[in-house]
């Protein structure tokens, strides 16, 4: 039985790895975290819908049943052996691998990069991850304040040439508005506002969520870029920014604002690729693909494939249907290579 | 305000400040607007710590207000940065340490700019030999003169007489601090303590015993910024940038202001006069406005130095509250006096009786 190797736990990972085991494969799933879900397992709901992310994760799951895995375990080599990979956990677990998915997915930006925004500096300020887990956990001393004036930053650490981020991360936007709609409902009475560049709502039921935002409840969208964030006398939030459509700066008290950190190349996910020549690209680090079009599954090295945000920032849908797409390219691969 | 985050970032904009043996270069304006100032820092580092500056008469302006006010062309402020680094190299020098702000901020831009452009440093050395007949050099290391004091901070303290606490109440004073833009806004990682949360004069309170004010306006420009004071008709944005400030720190009842700009401490001090003037409104305690100091002349105070040999007497906010506070003795009689026991004058106090 060919034995695959897939690195990284998160929602690309189980389904990749829940593919390849009902095709007849050896799968071996490593996940350097406790638990599996990546992510996805710190989020509350998922946009457009609102769809508990614990119920589409525990879904995730239950298919892997059969798929072998390991938790807090790291790959410590991987180095190439004839046309297989010879993979090492730091568990003590060797596998000669006969082919490689790396869904290893994504780091979020750090937002104490942008230090104009004060993250770590001022109490609230606080991430789109931390207002996640919010609101799974109401465990957040920051949000939990009955905060008035909230503010939402998007792009931050995206589309961003300072920051060294010039792509766009895609799914803000769609969190930004699902997050300001959802700090609504927990807060009816609070004035919410949505500082964005442009707003990409490319999917279907977004554009409605955008509408939804606006007329059901009452989010501001302002047109611009925030320059700072300070502090007053009473820990409330200074916030400037600048409002492109009606061409004038503005200054906004707030009691949270939420900073929209983007995706990055998960860094321990690339310091493994590396020890095999896979590398990410020089303008967006995350990994280089075969080709743009029809192979974004396959990387340059023979038996190696990705899945999922580690080729770029994705949403959850497109990310599982990397999954499907790259089981069904390593399949084709391991075939291939039983006729030769 | 989370302090650690601060330190986290403070930790990542730390420079490289030798130790010793620099090419000191004066400002334009800080010697008619804080007068012994500079004299200060030379004595400071000279006598007290017994370091090497060197100055020479030989030096001009670096051409920084001509520049921002584009009333020369970049080439011709190059060619004068390139005469004065080359003077640093006659003299035997590579460490270069200027007391202006814009200097600093335009020596970096042109240091940067020559290693983008080879070609165009090529340009200004030909320059340099056509029209000085001197030889191109650089500096190995650029320095602010904020920046040497921050090194020397501890230094500093461990002489100290007096520190930036109230003696009758044991509490630290409540400094504000402000940096001049030019400092690190364009190029943040040859400031100490990057752009946003500077910690060259934060370091400097910190260690003689103040606690520093973060108030929301801090990275406000103080008012001057070449085009809204040197152009006339916006001399009135001018005044709306210091208000703004001051309106921003007052809910904080700072005890004094520290800055590291020529410009900075000017507009702060005097533009407190005409606000007063003008509305009647002073920031500080018992009708007063806030007295607003150089790095130079704290740390003179700090180190004992007689107030009035510090030039305090040329600030329109009167620094007595301040001495006050610290126990520094001063003699009232003198305050007016000139070096000679000359008579040099006094500020006119606002209408509103205010100061």
């Amino acid at each position: 039985m060919k034995n695959i190797v897939v690195i990284g736990g998160g929602p690309s990972g189980l389904e990749a790895s829940a593919n390849l085991h009902k095709m007849g494969y050896n799968v071996i799933l490593v996940e350097k975290s406790p638990a599996l879900g990546g992510h996805l397992a710190k989020w509350d709901r998922l946009f457009p819908q609102g769809i508990p992310a614990k119920d589409v994760l525990e879904g995730m799951i239950s298919n892997i049943n059969g798929v072998k895995y390991f938790l807090n375990a790291n790959v410590q080599s991987i180095n190439a052996l004839g046309k297989s990979y010879n993979v090492i956990l730091d568990n003590g677990i060797t596998v000669l691998a006969d082919a490689v998915l790396f869904a290893t997915g994504f780091d979020l930006f750090k937002a104490e990069k942008k230090e104009e925004y004060g993250y770590g500096i001022y109490e609230r300020v606080i991430t789109n991850a931390d207002l996640e887990n919010w609101f799974r956990t109401k465990e957040d001393s920051r949000v939990a304040n009955n905060p008035k004036r909230i503010g939402f930053v998007h792009c931050v650490g995206s589309r961003d040439e300072k920051a060294g981020n010039r792509y766009c991360s895609k799914v803000c936007c769609a969190t930004a508005v699902k997050q300001a709609c959802e700090i609504k409902q927990e807060f009816p009475d609070a004035e919410v506002f949505c500082f964005y560049m442009d707003l990409r709502m490319f999917g279907r039921g977004y554009e409605d969520l955008y509408l939804s935002a606006q007329k059901e409840y009452g989010v501001r969208f302002i047109r611009g870029r925030v320059s700072e964030v300070a502090e007053n006398i009473n820990k409330e939030l200074v916030v400037k920014a600048e409002d492109t459509l009606s061409g004038k700066p503005i200054k906004v008290t707030l009691d949270l604002l939420v900073l929209m950190a983007g995706m990055q190349n998960c860094s321990a996910g690339a310091k493994v690729a590396g020890q095999i020549g896979v590398a990410g690209m020089e303008t967006d680090g995350f990994f280089e693909t075969k080709d743009t079009i029809y192979s974004l599954q396959q990387s340059n090295k023979p038996g190696v494939f990705f899945a999922g945000a580690c080729t770029g920032p994705k949403t959850l849908p497109d990310s599982l249907h990397e999954a499907r797409a790259a089981a069904l390219a390593i399949h084709n691969y391991l075939q291939e290579g039983e006729k030769r | 305000m989370i302090y650690q985050g601060k330190q986290k970032i403070w930790s990542d904009y730390q420079k490289e400040i030798p130790d010793d043996h620099y090419f000191y270069v004066r400002s334009c304006i800080r010697q008619n607007l804080f007068p012994a100032s500079e004299k200060t820092f030379l004595d400071i580092t000279r006598n007290k710590l017994g370091k090497d500056f060197f100055e020479t008469e030989h030096h001009t302006t670096c051409g920084g207000i001509a520049y921002h006010c584009d009333a020369i062309p970049q080439e011709t402020s190059m060619t004068i940065i390139a005469r004065q680094f080359a003077l640093m190299h006659k003299y035997g020098y590579e460490n270069y340490v200027c007391s202006c702000i814009t200097s600093f901020g335009l020596y970096t831009e042109t240091l940067e700019t020559w290693h983008e452009f080879p070609e165009l440093e090529a340009k200004i050395a030909d320059n340099l030999w056509k029209t000085c007949k001197l030889e191109f050099a650089k500096p190995k290391y650029l320095a602010h003169a904020s920046d040497i004091i921050y090194k020397f901070r501890n230094l500093i303290a461990a002489q100290a007489k007096y520190k930036l606490i109230n003696k009758k109440t044991g509490q630290p004073l409540k400094v504000v601090e402000h940096i001049g833009c030019h400092y690190g806004k364009m190029f943040p990682s040859k400031s100490v303590g990057g752009a946003e949360y500077p910690y060259v004069l934060a370091g400097m309170i910190e260690a003689w015993g103040g606690e520093v004010i973060d108030y929301p306006e801090r990275r406000h420009c103080c008012g001057y910024g070449f085009r809204q004071y040197h152009v006339r008709s916006n001399r009135g944005y001018s005044l709306s940038n210091t208000h703004k400030k001051f309106e921003s720190m007052e809910p904080y009842k700072p005890d004094m202001i520290i800055t590291n700009c020529p410009g900075c401490p000017y507009f702060l001090d005097r533009w407190q006069y005409v606000i007063s003037e003008l509305e009647g409104k002073t920031y500080g305690e018992n009708g007063h406005g806030i007295p607003v100091f150089t790095y130079e002349e704290v740390a003179g105070l700090v180190m004992g130095y007689n107030p009035w040999d510090l030039g305090l007497q040329m600030h329109q906010v009167g620094p007595e509250p301040v001495l006050d506070k610290m126990g520094i003795p001063y003699n009232p009689e003198d305050k007016y006096k000139g070096p000679y026991g000359k008579d040099i004058g006094r500020p006119e106090l606002p209408s509103c009786g205010c100061l």
